[in-house]
């Protein structure tokens, strides 16, 4: 079983969204994180790139699996967790813990189109 | 054969090529041959090769290749060996790419490079797309006027079906222009810049604020290098490049029709994921032996599909074991020899052909290693086929209506005076 928390949104491919104020952190789901296998590298944007809801911001890439992470909001990446780029393996350990970028928002209703945690559930058939 | 698949005729194995395009009528081939007979017929061939002493250089040169590297090169372990996808019985072939790799990364001084590519040509023209992934949202590569033509027109071809914008940065007096550099970059859409080490007129750039400029407008500097030079020129590395690459074939590879080369490529640490090709890393097995195997796979078209920088899975692997025994041979004492012999040669070859009267000096106070252009008095192309009368190939046509001129360590002084008596006359 993987871990789902209650008071994240949830994105069809897999990113969880926590909110507080008008900020975004952006990460992937305990579930992806066991799909990909042992996570190696993560590339991720730059402070001060624009992303969009629906569009590739970087990419998780295991010994033998490369994914796009997309994002699942819109607005401007204000911090990217520079830990991981020397311990990538965060994410296997702690999914949740493990926020890749932080996102100011600029279309927060966005957040709307995204899946509580029971929904989420459903979708991944747990 | 037709039987096992159930088919009764081979017309039956074609049907599926359109009528219009199969051929009719007899093909036109000459009769069947014994062993003996073909073994006179490529040597009636192969005496029809001008064995002409070499002059020219422009990208290929005729620097000599040590007896031992074609023998070892001929093992069967390595000439037979497939793409070592299965590293437990690919050990040794692992181990020279290895090994390949970290005298790249020595002679260019940067950190990673991958297992070879095909040429140079076609290396440049991968940085080129290297560039573009690692910028991100810029679109257009420059390309110094001073690279050698072929490298030019390969990049060219690449970036048209890429959708890469070119843009050019003249070398007006020999050498890639600064000032020009930094007025194309102001324009704010420069990805990437390649330039070349040792240019196409043989005259060793000076690259001084060149990486400050293209960092500063986030892009990447791309080096295009003759690799045997490296051992006596200022490196991509120190230069502070981000990219370097070029052809192997200066590192006793022999010149032959164009070909089998190999292309290098190596990179800073911080552009490896965005770099082509295969990389062999070093690890430990579960008894803790120091082992080789493919890694960083999470790069490459099978695993990142059309995400991929570049489709490029392949290398010429048989020819980055030549340059990997050639450079352990050479040694750093031994390649500084080579271009020490090389350069020798050229100054006294340039010094001589000025006395004759024939020619004027384009670039005099621009340094050079081991080839030179001039600016002959006559019709250069008479002078190229004179030379080649007489057993030279010498004086190479430029587009900028030059000659270029190449000594390598293989060309004795009594080759040299003899080249030069021959000007004389004509």
């Amino acid at each position: 079983m993987s871990k789902i928390l209650d008071n994240l949104k949830y994105s069809e491919s897999h990113e969880w969204v926590k909110v507080e104020d008008n900020i975004a952190f952006v990460g992937v789901t305990d579930f992806a994180q066991k799909e990909m296998g042992d996570i190696t590298y993560v590339d991720m944007p730059e402070e001060g790139d624009d992303v969009l809801a629906g569009e590739e911001f970087g990419a998780l890439e295991s010994v033998k699996a490369s994914s796009e992470l997309i994002s699942p909001v819109s607005g401007t990446v204000v911090l990217v967790n520079s830990e991981l780029e020397d311990a990538p393996e965060k994410v296997n350990e702690d999914a949740y813990g493990a926020w890749i970028i932080k996102v100011e928002m600029s279309m927060p209703s966005e957040l709307d189109k995204l899946m509580d945690a029971a929904a989420y559930k459903k979708m991944i058939g747990e | 054969m037709l039987e096992r698949i159930g088919l009764g005729s081979l017309d039956q194995l074609y049907s599926d090529v359109p009528a219009q395009f199969l051929h009719k009528g007899q093909y036109q081939l000459p009769d069947a041959m014994s062993e003996q007979e073909i073994r006179n017929w490529f040597a009636s061939l192969e005496a029809k090769n001008a064995k002409l002493k070499v002059f020219v250089g422009a990208g290929a040169y005729d620097h000599y290749t040590p007896a031992v590297i074609p023998y070892l090169c001929s093992r069967s372990e390595f000439l037979t060996a497939y793409t070592p996808y299965q590293c437990e019985i690919s050990q040794g072939t692992l181990r020279y790419i290895f090994e390949y790799q970290s005298l790249i990364c020595e002679l260019t001084g940067l950190d990673v490079s991958n297992a070879s590519m095909y040429d140079g040509p076609t290396a440049a023209a991968e940085a080129m797309k290297m560039a573009i992934a690692c910028a991100r949202k810029k679109t257009r590569v420059l390309l110094s006027k001073s690279l050698l033509p072929h490298v030019i027109k390969v990049v060219e071809t690449y970036a048209k079906f890429h959708g890469v914008e070119i843009g050019y940065v003249p070398a007006p007096d020999g050498q890639t222009s600064l000032e020009a550099l930094k007025a194309e970059l102001a324009k704010d859409d420069v990805a990437g810049v390649i330039v070349p080490s040792v240019n196409r007129y043989g005259i060793i750039e000076d690259h001084t604020g060149f990486a400050d400029a293209v960092h500063e407008e986030k892009g990447v500097l791309v080096e295009y290098c003759d690799p045997s030079a490296l051992a006596v020129v200022k490196t991509p590395g120190e230069w502070g490049a981000d990219i370097a690459v070029g052809d192997g074939q200066p590192l006793g590879l022999p010149l032959c029709y164009g070909g089998p080369y190999v292309g290098f490529m190596a990179v800073k640490k911080e552009h490896m994921r965005k770099m082509p090709g295969r990389i062999v890393g070093q690890t430990v097995d579960k008894e803790g032996r120091r082992v080789f195997v493919l890694t960083l796979q999470a790069r490459e078209q099978h695993i990142k599909r059309e995400k991929a920088t570049s489709n490029i899975c392949s290398n010429e692997s048989l020819m980055a074991l030549w340059v990997t025994i050639y450079l352990s041979l050479m040694g750093p004492e031994g390649l500084r020899q080579v271009n020490k012999l090389s350069s020798d040669g050229a100054h006294y070859l340039k010094a001589e052909l000025l006395k004759t009267g024939k020619f004027e000096d384009v670039f005099p106070d621009k340094p050079f290693l081991k080839e030179f252009v001039l600016k002959p008095k006559a019709f250069p192309g008479q002078m190229q086929k004179k030379l080649e009368e007489a057993g030279f190939f010498a004086a190479l046509d430029t587009e900028e209506g030059y000659v270029s001129f190449c000594v390598t360590e293989k060309r004795t002084k009594a080759e040299i005076d003899s080249l030069v008596a021959t000007v004389k006359e004509g």
